[in-house]
Order: C-alpha cells, then structure tokens, then sequence
C-alpha cells in the first residue's frame, strides 16, 4: 500500500442544472459582447434580427471591460437585475 | 507538575498484550539488537527484579525490530518480556534519540529518573535507588561505553513516522494507493500529471519538502483561478514533489504561485486563452547559484533540476490546485511547449547591465523571480556577420518584426534573451539596454500604411479604417512595440555561438497580463 497526498483542491465539482427554457421570448433581453474584435459585428447583426423578429422584446447592450477576465461581478448582477435573457457574444 | 509518560500497549514474543502505565513501579528499557552498548546492558536489565513484588519493579523491554528482538531474548535468555515496537511508534511517542534508553517509573506513570547509554556511575546509582539487592558484578563492566542512534533517528524512517503521528503538520487528504495498483499509473488515470512522469507525493517526501521553507505548512499563499481554490505552502509543496522538485526550490516556486495569482498577471486569462500563453519565469539574485540553475549553456533548454521542476511545479499547481486543464478552462488551440514549464536564470555576472530585477525596483541581494505571459518562444535570432552594436540591435529589431505577423505593431511585453557573444560585439559601442530596445524601436517602425491588410494577407490594419484616415496619419511611424518599457532584456546562454532569441508576448497591460516581480523570501 502506497500512500500519497491529494495535489488538487479537494472540491467536489458542483454540478449546476440549466435552467428551464421559457416557452417564449418576452420582457428584456441583454446582448453581451466579450470585447473581443468583431465580436460586435456579430451582435449588431443579432440585434437587428431580435427587432425584426420580436418587436416587444427591449434589447439592451453591455460589453465586458476586456475579453481576458470573467465579466466583474457589477457587471453581471447589472445584467441580471435588468434582463430576462441574455446571449453572450465571442468571436475568432 | 509532573508529566505523565506516554500510554502505551504492546504485544512480547509470545502474543501477550502488555499495557502501561502499569499500578507498580516499572522499567522502560529502549534497545535494538545490533547495538553493542543493549547487548551490554541486557544481563544488568536482566539482573532488575521480575514480577512487582513489593519492593520490585516491572521491567518491560521495548525493541525496536522483531527478528532483534527474538534475537536479543535467545542470547541473553531473558525472562522479562521482550515487546515488539518495530512499527516505531512507542519509541517515537518517547522521542527515544539513543538506545538503550532506561527510564524508570513510578507507580503512577511519572519519570522517576532514565539512563542513557552506559556510565557504569550512573547505572549503579540507578540500581542502588531502584533495584537495591539487584546482583551485579560492576568490575566486570567498562566504565563507560556511548549508546546507538534510535532507529526512529533514521532520516526516512523518521519522516515515515513524523508523517503518521497525531501532530503532523500534514493536513492534505490521503490517498491510499492499493497494493495491485500501479502508482505511476494511478496519478496518470487521476489527472495529476501534465503527460510526464510525476513523483509519487508521499506524506514522507511531502514533508522533506516543507524544510525548504520555514512558512506555516497551512498559510494560505494565494487563491488559484480558474477554480479560485486556495492553495496552501503544504498543497504547493504537493505539486512540488511531483514536479520533482527539491526542497531548496519551494520558496521559489511559492514566490512563483503569489506572483501568477495577482489581478495584475492575470493566471485566469493566461491559462484560458485560445492563443496559448504560458508563464515565462525569470530568477535573478543569489538563489540561482544556491539552487543550481542553469543560466550559461542551454539555460533555455532541458537537463537542469532545478530550471525543469520549479517551471513545472508552477504550471502543476495551476493544474492541479487552480483547475487549469486543457480541454477545459483551458483553450489553447495549439498549445506549446512552455506549458510543461519554462524557467531560467539571468546570468547578472556575464552582463555590465543592470540586471532584470534591479530594473524593476528591486536590490541586486535580493533574490527575486518574474513571470511573464508569453505565447511563443524561444524565437533563434541568427545573427553571425554583425561587427558593430548598431547593426546586432538592427537584426534583433528585424527578428523581432515577425512576433505575431510582421503588421502586428504596437505590441505588448516581450522578452529578449541576450546571449554572451551577441552581448559583447554589443560592449563594443558601450550599447546600453536603453540603447538596444531604442534600436529595435527605431528599424521596426513602419508608416502605417506599410501596415495595411491586403491581396497577400488578409491580417493588417483594416483597409476600410485606413481609407477613412488622413494622409499624415497614414504616414505616421508604428514601432513593433507600444513602448521601449515592453521590451525586457536578460542575459543568458553559452559563451560560443552568435545566437540570441525572444518570447513574445500575449495581450499586454491591465486589459491582459502584466509582468510581475516578487521577491523569493528565504528560510
């Protein structure tokens, strides 16, 4: 019998549900773009489909302070208190 | 007050269970068979009254193997029971340091006096007080003879015990590795290797290694993303076994980890990244020469310990501690090399510049390490014809063009690794370090509408922008990078070969990652 010591956090992984889809589409939507390059392109482009096909839909717009760091926590409870769905934009 | 000794239950030869403390007065004698000094003194623990009577003792002999102690009872014939501690752990618990150890007892379990060793004086005053009536015959012993070191002192033996007693400092959690399994194996299939080999963690060698610093094993050092998990000196020193480091290196990796996990490096950003940074660590000061890095011949490359482990032990706590794991947070699409570890020493004394730590404010004494977040690298700047300084920082310029796409200009950080040849035609003008990143600045910088995306590449500034930018502004020079200060220059390599080379960077400043200095603190 070997015995060695744990090298990792020693957390159980947590594991999270996703959350029940809504049927429709209705109230706030949030647009969030990383603040990667061209990122915007693509949301300027879900924007104006959102429009298009949701007219009652309110689409607000936020963007992450840089790409490279988790959106901070101001930020994503702005989201949340205003917004009743939300797409997150990438690029590359 | 009187200290109680250590309670303890052991079995003699015969499978009978002797418990202490006992209601009577009793002997403790500590020994090991291949002791000469026990072989002396056995006929005289012998010579002790058996069974307590009243104005006797119970005499328990305590040895230290189980075949010695078979041994010892054959060629002395002893009577009184012999009992096998040959897990250690009674003489541990007693902090036997020589054997034989003879510690007397009264009746209720406290210290009534011990001999240490032989000194025919001290033994026969034991007897008068303990065991008057005892028969011996003292002209027949030496006046003196020193004892033999407690098994318990054995170095590995010592760590063993140390690692299992109630007060290890050893908090981690243990894994039981089943007989049938294959350790090495066992650590591949649980995730804790970055693809190569690691050392077997053992509570012993997890121990060997906190000596390297004298920093509670318990204190937090940093939190570690993407998980945001604390990583304590002990979990560090973990990693560091696997890494295979030795002890000597902690401090370095431990100031490592405190500079990788501030806001500032931003570890989230690099381990995450598509691009596929990596820390780059750099050691300055006196520790270099302590530890054994390699900053002369290969210093960028393999066959030193120390170089190899303290870069790898870094990266490992990030994976292990942090979470930071290729196909999860992290996204490199191609990955690199400098992800199983990269690590080297400047070396200051080949070099009449100041060195990379004085320059970021620290004492040339003090021992520090910097990490930077680079993505690709060594780059190989061939560089065998230039005579003069002028036109070596010219081709280092011209190299340096390519980091990322020759349009990428106002860069971040970058590392330019200067090697001794290549630094002396430098001397030759008296080039400073301020001269070199001035140089490189200057035969880099390109009009910007040399910078333009076009037919033969489709990377470059937008064309639509540049149309809609005026003439002068066209015109105006873009150097590679945003700023001279983004250019970091250490000294490093073989004294032969005209051969220098670069990192380069990733996204640079607040919005990316910043290099990081922090001093190494020493035990």
């Amino acid at each position: 019998m070997t015995t060695i010591m744990d090298p990792t956090d020693e957390r159980v992984p947590i594991a999270r549900e996703v959350s029940a889809r809504p049927q429709e589409i209705t109230g706030s939507l949030a647009l969030l773009d990383i603040s990667k390059p061209r990122g915007n392109v693509l949301l300027d482009r879900l924007e104006e489909l959102l429009h298009e096909r949701l007219p009652d839909v309110a689409v607000n717009r936020y963007s992450k302070p840089t790409f490279t760091k988790p959106a901070p926590q101001t930020l994503r409870q702005q989201i949340k208190d205003n917004n009743d769905f939300v797409i997150e934009a990438l690029a590359d | 007050m009187s200290v109680l000794l250590p309670a303890f239950s052991l079995r003699d030869l015969g499978g009978k269970t002797h418990a202490f403390p006992r209601r009577t007065k009793s002997v403790l004698c500590f020994v090991k068979e291949d002791c000469p000094t026990c072989n002396l003194v056995m006929p005289l623990i012998e010579a002790l009254p058996g069974e307590a009577g009243e104005a006797g003792l119970d005499t328990l002999i305590i040895g230290q193997t189980a075949e010695g102690n078979e041994a010892l009872a054959r060629r002395h014939a002893l009577t009184a029971p012999v009992l096998d501690d040959s897990a250690l752990k009674v003489s541990f618990a007693y902090d036997v340091e020589t054997v034989p150890l003879v510690i007397a007892v009264d009746g209720e379990g406290v210290e009534a006096g011990r001999l240490v060793g032989f000194d025919k004086g001290e033994w026969r005053t034991f007897f008068e007080r303990h065991a008057k009536g005892a028969a011996v015959d003292w002209e027949a012993y030496p006046d003196w003879r020193p004892g033999c070191g407690s098994l318990t002192q054995d170095p590995i033996i010592g760590e063993r015990l140390r690692a299992a007693s109630e007060n290890s400092p050893l908090r981690a959690r243990r894994i039981e590795v089943a007989p049938d399994d294959d350790v090495h194996e066992f650590m591949f299939d649980q995730g804790f290797s970055d693809g190569l080999p690691v050392v077997p963690p053992t509570p012993e060698r997890v121990l060997r290694m906190l000596e390297g610093t004298t920093r509670d094993p318990q204190s937090i050092v940093a939190t570690i993303p993407p998980n945001m998990a604390p990583a304590t000196v002990e979990k560090i020193a973990v990693n560091a076994v696997l890494a295979g480091c030795g002890p000597e290196y902690l401090p370095v990796v431990i100031a490592a980890i405190e500079a990788a996990c501030t806001d500032a490096f931003n570890a989230h950003g690099v381990m995450a990244t598509t691009m596929g940074a990596s820390p780059v660590l750099v050691v300055n000061g006196p520790i270099r020469r302590r530890i054994g890095m390699n900053m002369g011949l290969s210093a960028l490359g393999q066959g030193n310990r120390a170089n190899a482990t303290i870069g790898r032990a870094v990266r490992l706590v990030l994976r292990n501690i942090g979470g930071a794991r290729p196909g999860g947070t992290e996204r490199s699409t191609l990955g690199n090399p400098m992800k199983y570890s990269m690590c080297f020493a400047e070396w200051q004394e080949r070099s009449p510049w100041p060195p990379l730590h004085v320059e970021r404010g620290f004492d040339a004494q003090d021992s520090v390490v910097t990490l930077f977040a680079m993505t690709g690298g060594p780059s190989l700047i061939v560089d065998q014809t230039s005579r003069t300084a002028h036109q070596l920082a010219g081709t280092f310029g011209l190299s340096m063009e390519s980091a990322h796409h020759v349009r990428a200009h106002n860069m971040g950080d970058c590392i330019l690794v200067v090697s001794p040849e290549h630094l002396d035609t430098l001397r030759t003008e008296n080039y400073t370090k301020t001269d070199v990143r001035n140089r490189i600045q200057e035969v880099t910088s390109r009009p910007l509408s040399d910078l333009v995306a076009d037919a033969v590449s489709g990377a470059g500034l937008d064309p639509a922008r540049a149309a809609s930018m005026p003439e002068d502004k066209l015109d105006s020079a873009a150097p590679k990078f945003s700023s001279a200060d983004n250019i970091h220059i250490v000294v490093a390599g073989a004294e032969a070969g005209k051969f220098s080379a670069f990192f380069q960077g990733w996204a640079s400043g607040p919005g990316g990652s910043m290099p990081v200095s922090r001093k190494i603190e020493l035990p």
